[in-house]
Parts: C-alpha cells; structure tokens; sequence
C-alpha cells in the first residue's frame, strides 16, 4: 500500500480544483485497492464490488471541494466508499447494515485460541500455492463483517487505528477490541489447516529454523 | 505476579502491535520464556496477521483499474465540457 503524503495530495487537490482534471486519476490511484475491498467486504459480489468502488471514485471527484483536510485524504475517501456500500445494501432491502454496528462489540469475546504445542512460521513464499491464499481468503470471509472490516484496513490496507475508526464510524476502542477478536479467530481457524504449509526441517530452501 | 495464559492471550494482538505498556510487556516476556503454549500461540497469530497482509493473498481483479480510469475518463470529460 503506498503510504499517503498529505502535502502531494493538496497540491493534487488544489492543481484539480483550478482544472487540470486529469490529475485526479493519481490522485484516486493510491486508494483504489481499499475503495474495492472495502467495497466488497460489505457487499460479497465482485461485480457489485467494482460498480460501487467506480461509483465512489465519481463522487470523490463530485465532492472534491468538501474535502477539509481534517483526515486523510484516504480516510475521507475510505468513508465515502462504505457510505455507497451501505446505501446499495439498503436498496436491497437486506439490511444487513443493522447487524454491523449492533452489540459485538461489548459481549465477552472468546479469546480462547487453537491450542499448540509449537509453531513452525510458515514463510511468504509459500504463498506460491495456491491453496493457501484461498484458505487465508475463505479465512477472512468467515469472519463477522465488523471483525472482517477492521482486518482489512489494519492489517491488510495497513491503516492506523485512528483512520481505520474514522473511515468505519466507530471508536478506537472498538477498532482495537475487533481487530483482536479478529486475529484471535483467525488464528483459531488457520492455525490448524496452515501447518501443512510450513516447511520441513533442513528444507531446501533453508526455512527451517 | 505471574500472569496466567488467559491473561496473555488478551493482550496478544496489543502485543504483536507494540501497544501494551512496559510493565505488561515485561510481564508478557517472561511468562512466554517459560510457557510453550503461549509461544505458540504467539508466533502462529503474528504468522497468520504477517500471511494475511500479504498483497498476494487479495488481489484486485485483472483489469479493474483500466476499467475504473476509464469511466473516471468520462466523469472527467463531461466536466469538461
């Protein structure tokens, strides 16, 4: 993710503004990846994901001069994305949009995590196969939407706490107290199915330790 | 006081984080030098965070970005115009 430069975006913002338009496509570059899965957390439809993260896109750039500069320009443009998500959910009538906000927060969470006697660290480079970036994605998609949300701006889009409750309307408490049920529930479902994946000991590659 | 395994895998994910304070923190560190679970536990969630944030495991679909610049190409020339 490339980290955001307040200062290259107002002067993007201001070069916009005054008419060179095109500029805008680098402007909007550096969000597109969390406008889309942001995008697609909420609404689990790849098409539909695309159609709102075009969507959002256009109404950064319609609202461009309400942009005040009081967050992150990723931040302001993260919150305009989930306001598009949440709206198209409603038009659906699934309302799901209730179920986000609602309660989780402030139940007793179960931190009980999967239970091993040791772990031997599955590195990166597995990831050359296949089936382990489709475990870790059917992971995430088992989480609850508000745990799934908070993942993906913290540890995926690599956002701070601070923007990552701006964009998502809730506290940084509760940011902190999702993203650790979060982890804690993902390592609870993969911990187990990963070790297939970690390298043996003198391995070729010299992953062992 | 020693802290027991509960206490620590509350505080895992502010620990992986480098946001639980020194004492905590020192405490953590010693029950993990003696506790074989907790290592474990430990290093398979930091792990799991570290697989997970890999730009491999979500990838954009081919093409969304042309496609995205694209009807941004025409927002923009209907300002224009």
């Amino acid at each position: 993710m490339t980290a955001s430069n307040p200062e290259f975006e107002a002067e993007l913002i201001r070069r916009i503004q005054a008419g060179e338009r095109h500029l805008f496509h680098d402007l909007i570059r550096p969000c597109e990846r969390a406008i889309y899965f942001l995008s697609l957390s909420l609404l689990h439809n790849e098409t539909e994901a695309e159609d709102a993260a075009q969507e959002t896109a256009i109404k950064v750039y319609r609202n461009l001069s309400n942009f005040r500069g009081d967050s992150q320009f990723r931040t302001w443009v993260l919150s305009i994305a989930r306001n598009e998500g949440l709206g198209r959910l409603r038009k659906q009538g699934t309302r799901r949009e209730e179920s986000l906000d609602a309660g989780l927060d402030g139940e007793t969470g179960d931190y009980t995590p999967a239970i091993l006697t040791s772990w031997r660290e599955i590195p990166s480079e597995a990831l050359e196969r296949k089936e382990l970036g489709v475990l870790l994605r059917q992971a995430i998609e088992r989480l609850p939407e508000i745990y799934r949300n908070v993942v993906l701006l913290r540890d995926i889009e690599e956002m701070d706490v601070r923007e990552t409750a701006t964009a998502l309307g809730v506290t940084e408490g509760a940011v902190k107290v999702r993203l650790h049920r979060a982890r804690a529930a993902l390592q609870r479902d993969l911990a187990p199915r990963l070790k297939g994946f970690a390298p043996r000991r003198g391995g070729l590659f010299g992953w062992a330790k | 006081m020693r802290i027991d395994c509960q206490h620590v895998w509350e505080h895992i994910s502010a620990y992986i984080d480098g946001e639980v304070d020194a004492k905590l923190r020192a405490e953590i560190d010693r029950h993990l030098e003696t506790c074989e679970l907790c290592s474990a536990v430990l290093d398979s969630t930091r792990n799991v965070v570290v697989l997970v944030a890999d730009g491999r495991v979500f990838e954009l679909p081919t093409g969304f970005s042309d496609r995205l610049h694209e009807r941004l190409e025409k927002e923009l020339e209907l300002a224009e115009s």
